[in-house]
């Protein structure tokens, strides 16, 4: 059996996804700064996706939504756009979380180093920003407020619109990474109070290499890639056609079968989540009632995280972990340690992610070969007999 | 990151995985910190490793490296065992990643804190023909490649 339970990192492209952008990798290859006719087409099609888009995720305007090539891109774009603007007025103050994706925490890095000072609000043990701390953090010198919809390692939900009202009340921008939220719980710009929000195809069954940024109207954001006057002289570079209608219409194929997908996943995740939880000495990582419908994330005592990942994918599933060991550094999953999880826990970390692809049958196997594989690495683990012998 | 067939193959098939109830000497490097612990039981007669097992908590690497090294040392003489090097481990494996070179010098301190628990229970002062044992903290690294 073969399970793919890693649709957080990505998922595969849809087949209708795939259709709709064929046009423009064959025939309407045509430049959309051309004057001609599959030039003139292909600006069409960019700019209906545009249209699209707005509509999909409640923006007034089409103009908008600016196309650029992800997630990473969107944020590092939102957050050094806006601050290094607003740092000309005083303003040299940014608020995260300690638990962002690093597309985020790492410009916050190097903003730091251009003389911006970084608050990280802690998320506690449920993995949910507490808005009242926004509060709390916003002084006279804060450029930007910057907070994920949901979480990419253990996908809890935040309060994203109480902390955007409170943003938009003290007068201060707002940008979400909604990159692992959008098309899996509802989204809209205007009800959230969000100014800036970085989206990506390639987490709801379109192509990589592209995604966009929702930039509310009015809100001045420097440019990050100069060059030509695409995106309205605001990103340089010629569109990503057939990426940007593979965009539009995955979202809107995610967006037309979100509550039956949430349905369905949520039921297939709890269950998976109780059968889990059977085996001694595991846990859930972050709240499971604001959590996105597809993730498990979860940790068991005495092994860890890689190994585990190992001995699943020889029983046929992908699947990843918080831990370090696969992205090369000794320190476990950032996200995890933020939950307040010591570090022998936080490296046997085990994330499964779910999407319409992925069947009851799916969960049934997980059920049996994870306990087996978490047995029987604990059966020669030094660290299982210490925790034994302590409890003993 | 990539690991080769045969770190695979220790992987999924570890040789010698276990304990030996009447060791004669048993070595434990590593902390949970760092994720990952390894613990070598050798059995000694005359002056030959008769036997050798291990347990291990932690990455591909450190149980791959864990198996290979008891291969290593199986039925060799003590000064053959104490002459074992984590490059040699690497090699035999066909090679580690570079942010694996910390599991294979572990497997080699583990046989090394083996051999001295060997020594002290025979009632000899390991240090002089072992040496110290590196200790890896998490904050500072064993001073492998991998820790930097």
């Amino acid at each position: 059996m073969q399970i793919y339970a890693d649709n957080a990192a990505t998922t595969a492209l849809s087949p209708k996804v795939l259709e709709a952008m064929m046009p423009y990798l064959t025939e309407v290859y045509g430049n959309p700064s051309s004057l001609y006719r599959i030039g003139s087409q292909a600006k069409e099609a960019v700019e209906e996706a545009r249209a699209n888009i707005a509509r999909l995720i409640g923006a007034e305007s089409a103009n908008e939504v600016y196309f650029t090539s992800g997630g990473s891109e969107s944020d590092n774009w939102a957050i050094k756009g806006v601050c290094r603007l607003l740092k000309a007025k005083g303003k040299n103050h940014i608020i995260t979380s300690k638990f962002e994706h690093h597309a985020v925490l790492h410009v916050c890095e190097a903003l730091k180093k251009e003389g911006f000072e970084i608050t990280y609000l802690d998320v506690y043990s449920d993995g949910l920003v507490k808005p009242e701390d926004v509060k709390a953090a916003i002084k006279a010198e804060t450029a930007l407020v910057t907070i994920m919809y949901a979480n990419n390692e253990i996908g809890t939900v935040q309060p994203i619109s109480e902390i955007g009202k409170i943003c938009r009340e003290a007068g201060v921008l707002f940008h979400t990474d909604a990159v692992q939220a959008i098309g899996n719980v509802p989204v809209n710009v205007q009800d959230d109070y969000i100014d800036l929000m970085s989206l990506t195809a390639h987490k709801f069954h379109g192509p990589k290499g592209c995604g966009a940024l929702y930039i509310r109207k009015g809100v001045r954001v420097a440019n990050l890639i100069e060059g030509g006057a695409q995106e309205r002289s605001r990103r340089a570079g010629t569109e990503n056609v057939a990426g940007i209608v593979g965009l539009s219409t995955a979202l809107e194929l995610a967006i037309s079968t979100m509550s039956e997908r949430a349905e369905r996943l949520t039921k297939m995740r709890d269950r998976l989540i109780s059968g889990l939880l059977k085996i001694e000495r595991s846990r859930l990582n972050g709240s499971k009632e604001h959590r996105l419908p597809g993730n498990v994330n979860m940790c068991f005592e005495g092994i860890e995280g890689e190994s585990l990942l190992l001995r699943l994918d020889l029983a046929g599933v992908s699947a990843s972990s918080g831990s370090a060991c696969t992205s090369g550094s000794l320190d476990p999953s950032h996200v995890l340690l933020a939950l307040g999880l010591p570090h022998e826990i936080a490296h046997g970390s085990l994330r499964l992610s779910f999407s319409d692809d992925n069947t009851e049958e799916d969960i049934d196997y997980l059920l049996k070969v994870v306990p087996e594989i978490v047995n029987y690495l604990r059966s020669f683990s030094p660290l299982w007999d210490k925790i034994n012998n302590e409890n003993n | 990151m990539a690991y080769s067939e045969k770190v695979m193959d220790h992987f999924a098939n570890p040789r010698n995985v276990g304990e030996i109830p009447d060791a004669s000497g048993i070595g434990e490097v590593g902390n949970s910190k760092c994720g990952d612990i390894m613990r070598m039981y050798i059995k000694v007669e005359g002056n030959v490793i008769t036997d050798c097992k291990f347990k291990t908590f932690g990455c591909g690497a450190a149980i791959a490296t864990s198996s290979m090294a008891t291969e290593l040392i199986r039925g060799k003489t003590i000064d053959e065992a104490l002459k074992l090097t984590n490059k040699a481990v690497m090699e035999a494996l066909d090679g580690l990643p570079p942010v694996k070179v910390h599991c294979s010098v572990l497997a080699e301190q583990a046989i090394k804190a083996a051999l001295a628990d060997y020594y002290t229970k025979q009632g000899i002062d390991p240090t002089p023909i072992i040496g110290v044992i590196a200790e890896c903290d998490h904050e500072h690294g064993c001073g492998c490649e991998s820790c930097g």
